[in-house]
């Protein structure tokens, strides 16, 4: 139907309403259901799909939990689009996969055999492909399709392999069979394998993250917000669905890998966010870090599970699924805050904007609540949810495995970096975007965008705000999960007083979000009103510090890489082989001075260059082929038959 | 069973190798497919001796389509093709007789090697006329291989399915109704070439088909 009516100019909101509508009746069953009866199982199947199968589904706490990470996103995000798709110049390419990717995403949340969530996950894929080329009269936007594509069938290629392996030879492919049957040692780990190939690589994983930077910017902003605040924690429930409920007890060194790439991923996430000036791209590499802190948060929990020690696996379990529901808030607010940046200015270079505080106040607000959660600092969600992480990595001395118990501080102190890294990285998109001064024309004319855009933004700052004062409420509704999968779950936070959170045990630890809120509130209101109150009132302006120059040009400023280049030089030269190169002109010369940069992405050329190489030399040769005459095709087909016998005759 | 019979149906399945292998070193047309012809008679008694041993008379149907199909209308309708396009002095010199004749060696050893080590438990007849069969098959290919003309190609192809028949009547209890079908595919396909043989000598002044690849602009 919206491909029928994507031309005409109703169509948007038409589209994006129904959408709203029906994501948030969806919401609405699914959290009712979590919240009356959550241990309770629904399944139901039907006759389409494979034969003796069919096509099963089923509602249990976990696909509840991420039933409404989904819709509770795809809601906010129709009701962004409402304003948003006005600016779209071809909506009729959006339009009609707009809602097949939001389906897409519920179904595969709730398959419930092998088939039926393979083939939602690529009708996800694909849809959310078409997405990505909606604008594909550009260049870099066809190479970041491209490069999807490639890695969205690879990873459903591992996928297959996984449901392959755990369905074993009997070859059933519902997963109540796949839980009843416990696949051996070396199975179960290829299974984990696949399952990091596959899931990994539409999470975005470090070495198979390099799709995620390209393809999730390439979409219009909307889009971009679904592709990196749900989609990939779609990925995360398939890694979950199979290797902590499918794959039955974890070996401890399965958590090992988990951390291990789950600390990579995040440190080195970070850093490619830090190095960037596009605000969108900046947005995607973070997306890769969150991801690292959850798998990293889910190894730990494998690690635990493995070692019988439930309550700490709750513990790191419930801190990866908080983390889940709070990063699809703040990347879904962020990426809305980009998109209207763009919309306000058609600018998504940082080295072009400047000093929008003026022009869009409130976006420009909300914005700065997504960065201050995202930085993980108090009182927004994100610091609850990595500080449950850390009090989890904290359990780990009671660990057994001396492997484990280096391994897991390890990754802890990498996860700290990665959480410092990004507070910096947020200062810095937050700072050249939104502070200082216009760098350029657009910035100047820019005008707030409209109320829908901006109700939806709010939204999400409120989301952000409420998750991080009132944390024990998200950490009890979360219990049924935990309680399904680890088999325990975190003590009972709403019966704390005060409404603090005390993971473990009050001796301990405990954290109270609301108290930190208000005192946060009372303390800057006073400071304010000190302020305002004993200091003049008078408007003064003088000279900024000029170092000689009264008036300094807007780009004299820090940039967004001048502002990164310390960290840059701390870490590019391990993680990016960064080379900087200045030419000084001699003394009396008149050209400039110039500052070079070489980057390289360490991860592109040690993986993908090499097979894209090998694949161009194979089908340069295999070229041939094409063009051989009928006589010598017999001849193949004859040789191919004569070998095939050969084979046969001397097999012993 | 008695040795008698077993020999003479081993004898005939036998002569149809060695008749597939006369026709790899026949240079002319028409002397090509008169040694098609002589390899389709023998391939009907060959099924007429099984029909006799194995008491199916459905079998003789098989027979009779063979020796009046394959021995006489294919054969004559090719000869008038050949007539008609006026090629019946060409000569082929696409791969030499010699090697020819040492691949077939090898294609007939490497029938016998794996047919009788695949089938230790079968019935001695059925393995004698399967390994025999696939020798056909493979010699079969080898001249659609080795030929650069339509026509013999054609007739390489026709040998290649004589195997096929071969194979299928050792072993017991094949229906009437898929030989029958089998036999008039081949008809069809017959039908087919000889329609796609006048167009191609229309198109191109020959039979050559190294003439469709010229066509397609590429090299030999």
């Amino acid at each position: 139907m919206a491909a029928v009516v994507g031309r005409r100019a109703p169509a948007t909101s038409l589209v994006y309403g129904a959408a709203l509508a029906i994501s948030a009746a969806l919401l609405a069953i699914v959290a009712g259901h979590l919240a009356d009866n959550p241990g309770v199982v629904s399944a139901v199947a039907l006759p389409l799909g494979l034969p003796w199968t069919g096509a099963r589904f089923r509602l249990d706490s976990l696909s509840a939990f991420f039933l409404v990470v989904v819709n509770l996103g795809g809601a906010v995000t129709s009701l962004y689009g409402l304003g948003y798709g006005r600016h779209e110049s071809q909506p009729h390419r959006v339009l009609p996969f707009y809602p097949a990717f939001l389906a897409g995403m519920n179904l595969v949340v709730l398959a419930d055999d092998a088939f039926s969530f393979l083939l939602s996950w690529e009708f996800m894929s694909l849809a959310s492909w078409a997405l990505v080329m909606a604008h594909h009269r550009d260049e870099a936007n066809r190479r970041a399709g491209y490069i999807y594509l490639v890695m969205a069938s690879f990873g459903t290629l591992a996928l297959l392999l996984a449901f392959g392996l755990l369905a074993g030879p009997a070859g059933t492919y519902a997963f109540d069979a796949m839980r009843a049957a416990h696949p051996g040692l070396l199975a179960a780990g290829a299974v984990l394998a696949l399952m990091l190939l596959g899931a990994g690589s539409k999470a975005g994983l470090v070495p198979l993250h390099a799709w995620l930077p390209l393809a999730h910017p390439a979409a219009p902003s909307h889009v971009s917000a679904l592709m990196s605040g749900i989609m990939t924690k779609v990925a995360i429930y398939g890694f979950i669905r199979v290797v902590f409920d499918l794959l039955g007890e974890p070996a401890w060194w399965s958590g090992v890998v988990v951390l291990l790439i789950g600390g990579a991923t995040a440190v080195l996430g970070i850093l490619h966010a830090l190095m960037e000036k596009d605000l969108k791209r900046l947005l995607a590499y973070s997306t890769i870090e969150n991801i690292g802190v959850v798998f990293a948060s889910l190894g730990l929990a494998l690690a635990f599970k493995a070692n019988a020690m439930p309550s700490a696996a709750a513990l790191a379990f419930t801190a990866a699924l908080f983390h889940v529901l709070n990063h699809s808030f703040f990347k879904s607010l962020l990426f809305f805050g980009a998109g209207a940046v763009l919309s306000a200015t058609g600018e998504r270079d940082m080295e072009r904007l400047g000093g929008l505080i003026h022009r869009l106040p409130v976006t420009s607000f909300v914005f700065l609540v997504g960065c201050v959660s995202i930085s993980a600092l108090p009182p927004f969600n994100g610091f609850a949810s990595e500080w449950l992480v850390f009090q989890a990595i904290l359990q780990s001395p009671e660990l057994p495995q001396w492997g484990l118990k280096v391994i897991v501080p390890a990754v802890g102190g990498m996860l700290a970096l990665a959480a410092a890294l990004a507070a910096a990285c947020f200062v810095k998109a937050f700072g050249i975007t939104f502070l200082g001064r216009a760098r350029s024309t657009a910035v100047e004319r820019a005008h707030e965008v409209d109320r829908w855009s901006l109700a939806a933004m709010a939204m999400l700052a409120v989301f952000c705000l409420l998750a991080g004062i009132l944390p024990g409420f998200v950490i009890d509704s979360l219990s049924p999960v935990t309680l399904s999968l680890i088999g325990d779950r975190m003590p009972v936070q709403t019966a704390q007083p005060w409404l603090s959170i005390v993971p473990i045990a009050e001796s301990r630890s405990s954290y109270n979000g609301l108290l930190v809120f208000v005192f946060i509130t009372i303390s800057a209101s006073l400071a304010a009103f000190f302020i305002h109150r004993f200091a003049s009132h008078a408007l003064r302006r003088g000279p900024a510090w000029g170092c000689g120059f009264a008036d300094a040009v807007p780009s004299a400023q820090y940039t967004a890489v001048s502002f990164a280049q310390p960290i840059r030089r701390v870490f590019g030269s391990f993680a990016f082989r960064a080379r900087e190169t200045v030419e000084m002109p001699a003394p009396g010369a008149l050209e400039p001075a110039r500052l070079k940069v070489d980057f390289h992405d360490v991860a592109w050329e040690t993986f993908y260059q090499p097979i894209t190489g090998a694949i161009d030399f194979a089908t340069d040769r295999l070229n041939h082929l094409q063009f051989l005459t009928i006589r010598r095709y017999l001849t193949l087909v004859f040789l191919y038959l004569v070998i095939l016998l050969l084979v046969l005759a001397l097999w012993p | 069973m008695n040795g008698l019979t077993f020999d003479i149906a081993h004898l005939l399945a036998g002569s149809l190798v060695l008749v597939s292998f006369m026709m790899l070193y026949q240079d002319r047309l028409f002397a090509l497919i008169n040694v098609f012809a002589l390899h389709a008679v023998v391939l009907a008694l060959s099924v007429a001796w099984q029909a006799y041993i194995q008491d199916a008379h459905h079998l003789y149907i098989t027979a009779a389509i063979a020796l009046v199909f394959k021995a006489v209308v294919i054969p004559v309708g090719l000869h008038r093709i050949i007539q008609r396009l006026g090629i019946h002095r060409d000569i082929e010199t696409a791969v030499g007789i010699g090697p020819t004749m040492l691949a077939g060696i090898g294609l007939v050893t490497l029938s016998m090697v794996l047919m009788l080590r695949v089938t230790p438990e079968a019935d001695p007849l059925a393995r004698e006329d399967l390994a025999f069969a696939l020798s056909i098959i493979l010699l079969g290919l080898l001249v659609m291989v080795t030929r650069r003309n339509a026509v013999s190609q054609v007739v390489g192809f026709m040998s290649l399915e004589n195997g096929l028949v071969l194979a299928a009547t050792g072993a017991k209890g094949m229906p009437l109704v898929v030989e029958i079908s089998v036999a008039f595919s081949i008809l069809i396909a017959f039908i087919v070439i000889g329609v796609f043989l006048f167009r191609i000598r229309e198109r191109f002044d020959s039979v050559d088909v190294g003439a469709l690849d010229d066509y397609r602009g590429e090299r030999r």
